[in-house]
């Protein structure tokens, strides 16, 4: 029984180790944002500050038009959220259990779709969005959600293991498919329901290239182009960059943690059945 | 948006007006399941299909920034973009960097993917789902914020990593300062990001296989590197076919890291082939051209993948 309690020990101990290096940064960063101006600029690096303050938080918010960038990131991720659900739960739902001619042909054409990184359209869809003056607006931003060839399989995936039976019955009860919809499906597919919101809001507020293509004037940036464009103008700053750092990654670090089990439940039937 | 609805009312009021007596109606049923995916499917036919052959078609033409201001100075050109672009020693480091961070970032994060969740997976591990989470947290974390962090991290006199090697007696080192150690800086703070993720589906694929199989091979005295290589290797095997894949298809299309950590310095040495296509098509104006680069990127994409499978399907042959 010893033999086996020292590497039980040892593992425990390892794991604990690893956990506090993954953690570090993220600590680290909040701890640094509460320094006075000037104080992580120092050797050795302090790991908490001497005196606690908020004025780089007021900074960023007064000076720097961070609620600005923190309504942006919050308007676009809310709007592709319910615009992506309101156009792939419908289809991901048809897909699975409706009968329609070409169903199969489409679904396979889909797959092989699957395989295209969608930034090769980034160019010709950005010179679309310009002709139609679409360049610069949240409108334009959320293009892209809508096209969830993802989000369509994640539904469907989850809509074949409704029962049949269900269906019939409420067929035979007279109800129309529209019916059905809203009051038998949506509802058995309320977990999915909450998981493609959750990886399309965090999709949404974490993108980078598509933003920063699309959104040309700095009233419209999202906190990652605010930030990355904060990041070159006042590199020595370090814990104003840190206090942005932590607005930027909090909601979506909470989002996280509130809803973790929908999140890894839905990335696990995404990329293990494949 | 209202499109949608408009459908959906239309289809329920349809539905509603047919008389019961042909109750679920194939045909009525066959235009509501159209009324479902059409705006999935149109959205998708204009704003992904639609690009993607516009892309194609684009680099065939020399779509500059007076194109631009005026459809009339678009010209076909064939494939000149494509000659002067494997003309271009700059293109070809954005190639050689992209290849280099996935030939050191695949294997390097899928194993540390893999130690992690070994680890996690023993029977003796406490509090488990806690270290699952922190272990995923990264992930979620906005990459560009993360990056802004990690060049702090990196930082040649301030930074904690410096701090942490000068402790042990080591001399400081100029990570993102100096073309020999920017990738692997990059790759430290990538591999941190992201090995929760494929951590977490190969937990998922470990807890399927059973304790007697492990229990077998101990009992016919298999170590803890044999009981690995013997046991939980081949059964994970065709998960690590689809996560290397991924992984590959991922490195390729780095960007947001070398855009914030290092605009692609020093000396070009962090440029990769979306940044390339980036600074082309957004700095430059050059959209036929990025066009070219986006479809190259495309291929090779392609290339590995088919590459991987066939290599995966020989070892399942020899099996």
């Amino acid at each position: 029984m010893t033999a086996r309690r020292v590497p039980s020990v040892a593992l425990n101990a390892a794991v604990a180790f690893i956990a506090l290096l993954v953690l570090f940064p993220l600590l680290w960063m909040l701890s640094v944002s509460f320094m006075a101006t000037g104080e992580a600029a120092s050797f050795p690096p302090p790991l908490l500050p001497s005196t606690w303050t908020l004025e780089h938080y007021r900074d960023l918010f007064v000076t720097q038009g961070m609620g600005r960038y923190l309504w942006n990131s919050f308007a676009l991720a809310t709007m592709a959220t319910g615009l992506a659900l309101l156009f792939t739960v419908p289809a991901g739902y048809a897909f699975a259990k409706l009968r329609f001619r070409g169903r199969e042909r489409t679904f396979q054409l889909l797959v092989a779709a699957l395989v295209v990184p969608a930034q090769i359209g980034t160019l010709p869809l950005f010179l679309m969005l310009k002709g139609m003056g679409l360049v610069n607006t949240y409108a334009g931003a959320l293009v892209p959600w809508l096209a969830s060839i993802f989000g369509l399989f994640l539904v469907r995936q989850y809509s074949l293991s409704i029962p049949d039976e269900m269906l019939e019955a409420a067929r035979i009860d007279g109800a129309s498919e529209g019916q059905i919809f809203r009051r038998v499906v949506l509802p058995t597919l309320q977990p999915i329901i909450v998981t493609l919101a959750l990886f399309v809001f965090l999709g949404s507020w974490n993108d980078f290239l598509w933003p920063l293509i699309i959104l040309t004037d700095q009233s419209n940036y999202t906190l990652p182009v605010a930030l990355a464009a904060l990041s070159r103008e006042h590199v020595q700053d370090i814990e104003m960059m840190m206090a942005g750092a932590v607005i930027t990654v909090a909601p979506v670090l909470i989002l996280f943690l509130a809803l973790q089990r929908y999140y890894i439940r839905g990335m696990l039937a995404g990329s293990v059945k494949g | 948006m209202t499109d949608v609805r408009l459908n959906m009312a239309k289809v329920e009021a349809e539905a509603a007006v047919r008389p019961r007596r042909r109750p679920g109606g194939a045909r009525a049923r066959e235009r509501a399941a159209w009324g479902f995916v059409a705006p999935a499917l149109i959205a998708i036919g204009v704003f992904f299909a639609v690009p993607v052959f516009a892309a194609l078609l684009l680099s065939l033409t020399d779509f500059d920034i007076y194109a631009l201001a005026d459809l009339d100075n678009v010209r076909f050109i064939g494939v000149q973009n494509y000659e002067r672009l494997f003309g271009n020693p700059l293109f070809w480091g954005a190639m050689k960097n992209t290849g280099l961070f996935a030939v050191l970032g695949v294997p390097l994060s899928i194993a540390a993917s893999l130690a992690a969740a070994v680890i996690l997976n023993a029977r003796v591990v406490k509090w488990r789902p806690l270290w699952r989470v922190i272990f995923f947290a990264p992930f979620v974390t906005t990459l560009v914020a993360t990056a802004v962090l990690w060049n702090y991290l990196l930082h040649t006199r301030y930074g904690v990593i410096n701090w942490a090697i000068s402790s042990v007696g080591l001399s400081p080192v100029d990570w993102l300062g100096q073309p020999s150690t920017s990738i692997p800086a990059i790759l430290m703070f990538v591999v941190w990001k992201i090995f929760g993720y494929n951590m977490l589906i190969f937990l998922a694929v470990l807890q399927t296989v059973p304790d007697d199989l492990y229990e077998a091979a101990r009992i016919d005295g298999a170590g803890v590197w044999k009981r690995f290589t013997h046991v939980t290797l081949p059964a994970i095997a065709p998960t690590l076919l689809l996560v290397s894949i991924i992984s590959v298809a991922s490195f390729f299309q780095l960007f947001a890291e070398p855009y914030v950590m290092t605009q692609g310095g020093p000396a070009q040495s962090t440029v990769t082939v979306l940044y390339f296509m980036y600074e082309e098509g957004f700095k430059w104006w050059n959209l036929g051209s990025a066009s070219a680069v986006a479809f190259v990127l495309f291929v090779c994409i392609l290339a590995v993948t088919l590459v991987q499978l066939a290599v995966a399907k020989r070892m399942g042959a020899y099996e």
